[in-house]
């Protein structure tokens, strides 16, 4: 049955391209991230306070992003945009799409946190003689930030491994880079093989790093 | 596939069809898959409640797999790993394992959240009252627990519907690679990927509103 | 001086406020009873200018409270408030709650913002809980944590919309006691409140507040024993 004779040395030999593909792969990540949380927060903002236009933006990009595949954001800024045009190299196109999608999820979890906290809590911040971006910058959002901290963690995960669509598009991140050596040497099996592994240490010193910070960060 | 249509250079009735019939096969994998991963999904579930030690050492790990690699990586990988062990799958068949594995894991956590929110006072009044373990979960843990994680279950259906988009990878023509295949022949890449984008917002915006308004009646 | 003229407030349509005249001088305490829904809260929202007003004046120290030129962060710094709803900030200890407004509001330094605060805290009898966090607090206590945060910011007024009611009955005493000895120490006080024995005992004057209006003003002994209007004699009749 065990015909297959594994080759696992061409892989040992890329072993340090593909970690140097790793780093590429949580630096997109971890940009998209940061977009994601700015543009997430306007998001929440403007759909918990907004009207008119602003509202109904905030509201189609949330629900876009978050009901049709990632995959299909990521070709509209490939070929959609392409269409009209507009050309994105594939790192602008990862980016981009992972942007578009974490800035969406992010808005919903944010708004969610906004709303957990009781409305008092702005009447009792405005009464002491805040401003409201004080009130916001001291009292809401250092709570809203509590509770979203953990579905954040899992949403960076998420974008981890949601970057690894780059490899459709053409982007050598961490799973691209996979493919090109793997197609070069038909060692299919054995190149995804040691990426797996790849992402579960990945994903576990992520998962790991944020309950550590959690324990420094949080004492209430 | 790709053969029998001949060549048109723009959009006509007949490429319709054919991402019609590709929007059933996405359907047709993404329900097979949630339907026996949603079963699997919620034993696991119950495995890792019960079997404390157990699950936590073998169980939680493996399913962790299916968790912190991209699914992409995942069906590449079984894809290859299928004919090494003398399975001989096609990519429908590759594409249904890994998505109702995939699907199991995630339903698993939910499913462990809903016996745990169940909590163990009542569990212990409805013993106590006399039922059998077998009623008390029948009777008591299930549908108490199963209003707890609809939402969330509904999340992870829609997630692996919109996620089934990655069969297309090992050249299952669902409705993406469809899309695909015509954008190049008919060089309308926007009007395609918007018909794809419609589709796919159509099905899961719905379903996520409808559960949403449940969850916040529930929660009152 | 707080002095309010003609005031009156909708709700959209709902007038909750129909034409209040008062005046509270330096050092009064002023009590507000009356039924739920009477409006009390609203108007205490409307004097430190939470909520706008449709018609009418609220002067506090001369300035007009809804006036466009106001700046209603630098009036709060007078009037102080204190909630229903113990509202302490989760995330902060209960010396860095009372902390917080004096350092980011008034400017004050980190060490003087922190040396009143510790002076507000040992002045509630929180003197022993500096670094705790509220949720370690019982409702008396958060309760308490509140009132030394709005007398860290120095107020020329204090204005109390029931803050005992969502207390637990064994923990109204010690809130009362804390407002009590505001009051004995020369405090100016609006205290919207249902508690008729510190109405009775520690206010100069009680309104009663009627369906949006002041039905009966006067001492304690005029209000609680030889009451004027058919509906104060009504009311008193049930709390008591
Ligand atoms: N933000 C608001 N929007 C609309 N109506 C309001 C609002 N706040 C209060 N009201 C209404 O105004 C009226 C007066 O409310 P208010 O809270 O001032 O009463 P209250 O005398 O403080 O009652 P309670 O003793 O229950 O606290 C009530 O009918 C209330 O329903
Ligand atoms: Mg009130």
């Amino acid at each position: 049955m065990f015909e297959y004779n594994f080759h696992w040395r061409p892989v040992f030999k890329s072993l340090p391209d593909l970690l140097e593909a790793s780093i590429t792969t949580l630096q997109v990540a971890s940009l998209a991230m940061l977009l994601g949380i700015v543009i997430g927060f306007i998001l929440a903002v403007s759909r918990l306070r907004g009207n008119g236009s602003v509202y109904w933006i905030a509201t189609a990009w949330v629900e876009l992003a978050r009901n049709t595949p990632a995959l299909f954001q990521l070709f509209f800024f490939g070929f959609g945009l392409g269409a009209l045009g507009i050309h994105f190299s594939p790192y602008a196109i990862v980016l981009a799409g992972l942007t578009f999608n974490t800035a969406g999820y992010l808005g919903e979890n944010f708004r969610g946190g906004f709303e957990a906290i009781p409305p008092t809590q702005l009447r009792a911040a405005r009464s002491l003689g805040m401003n409201s971006w004080q009130a916001y910058t001291r009292i809401l959002i250092p709570q809203v930030i509590r509770i979203v901290y953990y579905p954040m963690t899992n949403q960076f995960v998420w974008v981890v491994l949601m970057s690894s669509l780059g490899m459709l598009v053409g982007y050598r991140e961490l799973t691209g880079e996979t493919q090109f050596f793997a197609s070069k040497t038909y060692r299919i099996f054995e190149y995804f093989a040691v990426t797996a592994v790849i992402y579960y240490v990945m994903v576990k010193i992520i998962l790991g790093l944020s309950k550590f910070c959690a324990s420094r960060f949080f004492r209430y | 596939m790709e053969q029998s249509v001949t060549v048109f250079s723009s959009f006509s009735v007949q490429d319709l069809s054919f991402l019609g019939e590709a929007a059933l096969r996405t359907l047709w994998i993404s329900f097979l898959s949630i339907t026996i991963g949603s079963v699997l999904g919620g034993f696991f579930g119950w495995a890792l409640y019960e079997m404390k030690v157990w699950g936590a050492i073998f169980l939680n790990p493996i399913l962790d797999v299916f968790r912190s690699v991209p699914l992409i990586v995942q069906l590449v990988l079984f894809y290859n790993f299928a004919p090494i062990v003398g399975l001989n799958l096609d990519a429908f068949e590759s594409g249904l394992v890994v998505l109702t594995l995939y699907t199991s894991a995630l339903v698993a956590n939910v499913a462990r959240g809903g016996i745990e929110a169940v909590g163990k006072p009542m569990r212990i009044t409805s013993r106590s009252l006399g039922m059998s373990y077998l009623q008390d979960m029948r009777y008591v843990v299930f549908p108490i627990g199963a209003r707890a994680i609809f939402p969330s279950w509904v999340g992870v259906a829609l997630g692996v519907m919109k996620d089934s988009a990655l069969v297309s990878v090992l050249g299952y023509v669902e409705l993406v690679k469809a899309s695909q295949v015509l954008i190049t022949r008919t060089q309308e890449p926007l009007l395609i990927i918007l018909v794809v984008g419609a589709f796919y917002f159509a099905l899961s915006y719905p379903v996520s509103r409808y559960s949403a308004k449940l969850e916040k009646r529930w929660s009152q | 001086m707080i002095s309010i003229d003609g005031l009156h407030k909708y709700f959209d349509n709902l007038h909750v406020l129909q034409g209040i005249d008062l005046e509270v001088q330096k050092g009064e305490v002023l009590s507000v009873i009356g039924a739920s829904g009477s409006g009390k809260s609203t108007f205490l929202y409307c004097i430190n200018g939470i909520e706008p007003v449709q018609q009418g004046s609220v002067l506090v120290d001369g300035i007009d409270v809804h006036a466009k030129t106001t700046d209603l962060n630098k009036l709060r710094q007078r009037l102080g408030m204190v909630f229903q709803q113990w509202n302490s900030f989760p995330h902060l200890t209960a010396i860095q709650n009372v902390a917080l407004a004096p350092q980011i509001v008034k400017k004050m330094s980190k060490s003087e913002a922190i040396e009143v605060a510790a002076r507000q805290l040992e002045h509630v009898g929180l003197g022993d809980k500096f670094n705790v966090f509220p949720n370690a607090l019982s409702g008396g206590q958060q309760q308490r944590l509140a009132i030394a945060r709005a007398l860290a910011m120095d107020p020329q007024y204090m204005l109390f919309d029931e803050a005992t009611s969502a207390l637990d009955p064994e923990l109204v005493g010690e809130v009362l006691d804390t407002m009590r000895i505001l009051a004995e120490e020369g405090m100016t006080m609006i205290c919207v409140t249902h508690e008729m024995g510190f109405a009775r005992d520690v206010s100069d004057r009680v309104a009663y507040f009627h369906e949006g209006i002041v039905e009966e003003i006067g001492s304690p002994e005029q209000i609680f024993n030889e009451p004027q209007s058919e509906q104060t004699k009504k009311f008193l009749a049930k709390v008591r």
